[in-house]
């Protein structure tokens, strides 16, 4: 994307530059301008640069979205000014808060809901955002390669406190996710 | 009559009062063009200085210069100023300023109408800028998303002042968009068909219809949160049955056409000033036209593209991110016919083209990095950081400041009748341009590398220090360049040398006047022939000045305008313009005084001050009109024509329309956020269901039906008892409408005193705001009735004499139906449960 935007700047700048310098054939059809500038240049280029770009879009947005899959783990979200509050499916008794569990190497959907104002769940090197809204409840996919600590943090203007409304992902390996699982301490 | 004296004549007419008094009781559309651009301009310098606060906080890490509580108000405020207080408004005052000139005419349609805007502005304008003095600024946001602005979350002042004062702003939007499409269509030069017109005028055509389509439900979402915070009413509560995205859903539905209204106005003076710049005309201007109108109507369909990450369904988000992308086609159209242009004639670095050449590498890269977002795996990432921002400031200063920048120095001669002396424009430039670029295209890197919007310090840590640092030297940078941008438009308008008639060599009409322009603009309206008069007929401005147009001759010291016929421009009605006033000043502080007696919550004298806007109206609208019947009139070149208010159809029902526009589209975002409430939000269904019954139906709909057919039945001539006519309407069709009116009213005020727990679920809330929609419109054309009972009793009203009455029958028939609608979306609901 950042080619072609590159490539399509230095295009519209050289014909701008051009047009300063070349010499005005003052004679030239209107007609056949008309055809180049309008047709060519106004509607079949950007439209067929946009439908490439809009199908590769849909593609990897589908790729994105939870699909069922018996190894996804469920976590919820719940977001209020200013922390976060984490609970888990398989370990339906316990409340972690400012850190979320979840397993290496599985999917794992984050049920996301918030108690006061909207929020936004961001783990940039996991997932794209996905708003926490009073009433509703967001499902989000996200998946950890490895085992480590990820930074999250909310993306939506929440007030005074938003610049500190940050949290912390932990992903486990398998037996590590095990122990928790097991309620031993971490 | 030679030429000086027809001047002299003239300006006696239609000079504004002189000394202090002058900018009180103008009415003019120069003065009020001026005052509008100067205060515009003073809005731009505030939110300038907030945006260099801004970047001093930024600057570096951990500073501790500002607060969040204090940094929240200011970006707010930034962001608020430069979209409500500058651009809209910036847009306003050159489309007043210019369009009469343009258009061949004298005036717009209602040039009263133009200083009850002006006044608006300027008071709602102060009540933000006050609440920022005093440290009780807005501080959720431009966007004011509630649940964090609401009652709960933020129970100061803040928000009110926002969503009073922006209402307040507004109203001067909605007058001037009305004024326009009036002005364009009617109040043209004869001859000037609609293929004709200049180009900058279908870009105000479309901005001004786009205004009154996407200001309504912004409108209405700003009355539903005051009437949360202020009275309970749980719009916006999910544990209540609202729902905060019903806000967001309005707030776009109005905020990105809002791009739109911003970008064509600019884009209008970037295909008037290069075609003159380069010694051609337009390349492609049929096809620049379609691509305006194309552009206003998917800038509709985009509004969800700000919500991609609220989580609305896949299927949504792949249509609204098909329609994104396309509008960039529109845009590439008009942005390669410029460029075809520039190819097929021989451009002129003046100073105009130095900027266009500043947009064009700025709104390019703004419109790819806009793409880049339209693609929604992208948008999830870069959502909410400092990309965005980088984005539209792209895109707004890119696609708004340098194009409204080159407008200013290309109409300055227009406006002063002096020429540059002073070279300080390309110095200016220089800085303005690397401060633009130094500020933001380091704030797309610093995005992707993670920053967020809005926070107000972030740690050493993060490896965005030096970005940061480079970002704000830019950002100051920027502000050099444009104070002195300032100082150079300044002193060459007070201090430089006269400059010559049409020193571009420009086609069209606003240059075949004197410089700086008369009071009246043009001493007799010409006749156009063609898309350019002034390159056809050279000594045109001569020509006019002798009287060789219409309406040369000045009468009985009246400001005289002609309308024509929307399509062709035949002359069709002669127009009498009212004299300078103070009314709308008047009108504009007692309308204040309604906002503000809400703000401070001083409910009692709110209706006080209804009453007052009413009795001011009724005032306004009194002064015109005559009591004695007119002959058409010569208005040269062996034409005649009736006067306005002997026709069906006069300015003020061409007004009536426009207004309705608007006021339907307010209408059908309350439909629609009724059935988005209903279907999406949680806790529905409701405790409680209204109750049916069968009274209010029969007897609204009764009534409105009564009124509709009685109104029809006006103006029949009174009969005498020798049988003979008097030429005064009968009076009984209006006592019947106004029965029927009554009637309806009735209705409306029976459902809103047993609508179900309005305070405790969504559902009662809105069947109360249903009702009062009806009921407002009901007393509103009752209201209309009752003054028209009293024109006719006065004798303002003759068989001759009825452009009052088919204003007043448009408002019956049009508050008959909006009620009978109202009556079935509250009832009709109830038959199913």
């Amino acid at each position: 994307m950042l080619a072609g935007s590159t490539l399509i700047v230095i295009i519209v700048a050289a014909l701008i530059w051009r047009s300063f310098s070349s010499t005005p054939p003052t004679d030239k059809p209107l007609g056949r301008n008309i055809r180049i500038w309008i047709y060519g240049l106004g509607l079949v280029f950007p439209m067929s640069v946009l439908a490439a770009l809009l199908i590769y879009a849909l593609v990897v947005g589908e790729r994105l979205l939870p699909h069922l899959d018996d190894e996804v783990v469920r976590v919820n979200a719940i977001a209020e000014q200013w922390r976060w509050q984490f609970t888990y499916t398989d370990r339906p008794e316990y409340v972690s808060e400012g850190v979320l569990h979840i397993p290496a190497g599985r999917p794992v959907d984050v049920a996301i809901t918030t108690r006061d104002v909207i929020h936004s769940f961001w783990v940039p090197r996991l997932a794209g955002k996905l708003d926490a809204i009073p009433g509703h409840v967001n499902v989000l996919r996200i998946e950890a390669s490895a085992p480590g600590l990820y930074h999250g943090q909310s993306a939506e203007f929440s007030g005074k406190g938003y610049t500190g409304h940050t949290f912390i992902v932990q992903a486990h390996s398998a037996a590590d996710w095990a122990r928790f699982l097991a309620g031993e301490p971490m | 009559m030679n030429a000086l004296k027809r001047h002299r004549l003239l300006t006696r007419i239609w000079a504004s009062d002189s000394g202090w008094k002058r900018c009180f009781t103008t009415v003019s559309h120069t003065d009020l063009g001026r005052m509008f651009l100067g205060m515009a301009f003073f809005y731009f310098a505030v939110g300038g200085v907030l945006a260099m606060l801004i970047r001093a906080q930024l600057a570096s890490p951990d500073a501790a210069f500002m607060g969040p509580d204090i940094y929240n108000q200011v970006f707010t405020m930034h962001g608020t100023m430069m979209m409500f207080l500058f651009a809209i408004p910036a847009f306003e005052g050159l489309a007043v300023y210019l369009l009469p000139k343009m258009l061949g005419a004298r005036d717009l349609a209602f040039p009263r109408l133009t200083a009850y805007g002006f006044w608006c502005y300027t008071f709602g304008g102060f009540m933000m800028l006050t609440s920022m003095l005093v440290g009780l600024a807005p501080d959720g946001g431009w966007f004011m998303y509630p649940p964090l602005t609401g009652p709960a979350a933020s129970p100061g002042v803040n928000t009110d002042v926002w969503l009073l004062g922006v209402t307040f702003v507004e109203i001067s939007a909605i007058c001037a968009a009305v004024e326009l499409c009036v002005s364009i269509l009617k109040f043209r030069a004869p001859g000037m068909s609609l293929d004709k017109m200049p180009i900058f005028v279908w870009y105000a055509l479309v901005t001004a219809l786009m205004i009154l389509t996407a200001f309504p439900p912004l409108i209405l979402g700003s009355i539903l949160l005051e009437l949360e915070r202020a009275i309970g009413l749980p719009f916006f509560d999910a544990a209540l049955g609202g729902d905060s995205l019903l806000w967001q859903h309005l707030f776009w539905l109005f905020g990105h056409p809002e791009v739109y209204i911003i970008f064509l106005p600019a884009a209008g003076l970037i295909s008037t000033i290069i075609p003159v710049m380069s010694r051609t005309s337009l390349l492609g201007h049929g096809w620049v036209v379609a691509s305006v109108v194309a552009l206003a109507f998917l800038s509709f369909g985009l509004w969800v593209h700000h919500m991609f990450a609220t989580g609305i369904p896949h299927m949504g988000v792949a249509f609204f991110s098909a329609a994104s992308t396309l509008v960039a086609v529109p845009t590439a159209v008009q942005v390669f016919a410029w460029i075809g242009t520039m190819w097929h004639g021989r451009p002129q670095l003046q100073m105009p083209m130095l900027y266009i050449l500043g947009f064009f590498a700025t709104f390019v890269i703004g419109g790819l990095t806009g793409v880049m977002l339209a693609i929604v795996p992208f948008d999830w990432q870069a959502h909410d950081t400092a990309f965005v921002t980088a984005h539209l400031h792209y895109v707004l200063f890119g696609g708004f400041v340098f194009p409204v920048l080159a407008g200013l120095y290309y109409y300055a001669p227009l406006v002063t009748g002096r020429r540059r002396f002073f070279r300080i424009g390309e110095y200016a430039f220089g800085l303005v341009f690397i401060g633009f670029h130094g500020t933001f295209f380091a704030m797309h890197w610093v995005g992707l590398l993670g920053q967020r919007r809005r926070i107000y310090t972030y740690d050493a840590d993060t490896g965005w220090e030096l970005i940061n640092l480079i970002s704000s030297i830019g950002g100051f940078v920027l502000a050099i360049g444009l104070a002195m941008v300032l100082l150079d438009l300044a002193l060459n308008a007070i201090v430089a040398i006269r400059g010559k008639r049409n020193p571009w060599r420009s086609g069209t009409l606003e240059w075949s006047m004197m410089l700086p322009p008369s009071a009246y603009n043009f001493a007799s309206l010409p006749r156009v022939t063609s898309r350019e008069p002034l390159a056809d007929i050279p000594d045109l401005p001569t020509r006019l000045a002798r009287g060789e147009g219409y309406l040369a001759v000045p009468r009985d010291g009246r400001r005289e305008m002609l309308t024509v016929s929307t399509t062709h421009a035949h002359p069709e009605s002669l127009v009498v313009y009212p004299g300078n006033t103070a009314l709308p000043i008047l009108m504009a502080a007692v309308t204040g005084s309604f906002f503000l007696s809400l703000l401070f919550k001083i409910y009692w004298f709110t209706p006080f001050a209804v009453l007052a806007v009413a009795a001011l109206a009724w005032r306004w609208v009194w002064g015109l009109g005559s009591q004695t019947d007119e002959e058409d009139q010569e208005i040269g070149f062996g034409e005649t024509v009736p006067h306005a208010m002997q026709t069906d159809r006069s300015q003020g029902w061409w007004g009536s329309v426009f207004l309705m526009v608007a006021d339907a589209t307010l209408f059908g975002s309350l439909i629609f956020g009724y059935a988005f409430l209903w279907t999406i939000a949680p806790n529905w269904p409701p405790p409680q269901w209204l109750a049916f019954s069968v009274w209010e139906p029969l007897i609204g709909v009764a009534g409105a039906a009564v009124a509709i057919i009685a109104a029809r039945q006006t103006p029949r001539p009174m009969q005498r008892r020798s049988g003979t006519t008097t030429g005064m309407p009968h009076l009984l069709p209006t006592w019947q409408s106004l029965l029927g009116l009554s009637a309806l009213a009735a209705a409306f005020i029976g459902l809103l005193l047993r609508t179900p727990l309005p305070t405790e679920h969504a559902y009662g809330a809105v069947l109360c705001v249903i009702s009062a929609f009806g009921l407002f419109h009901a007393l509103l054309a009752i209201l209309m009735l009752v003054f028209l009972v009293f024109r006719i009793r006065r004798g303002f009203i003759s068989s001759r004499r009825r452009s009052e009455v088919e204003i007043v029958k448009l408002w019956i028939n049009y508050a008959a139906l909006i009620g009978v609608v109202c009556l079935v979306l509250i009832l009709s609901p109830v038959l199913f449960t």
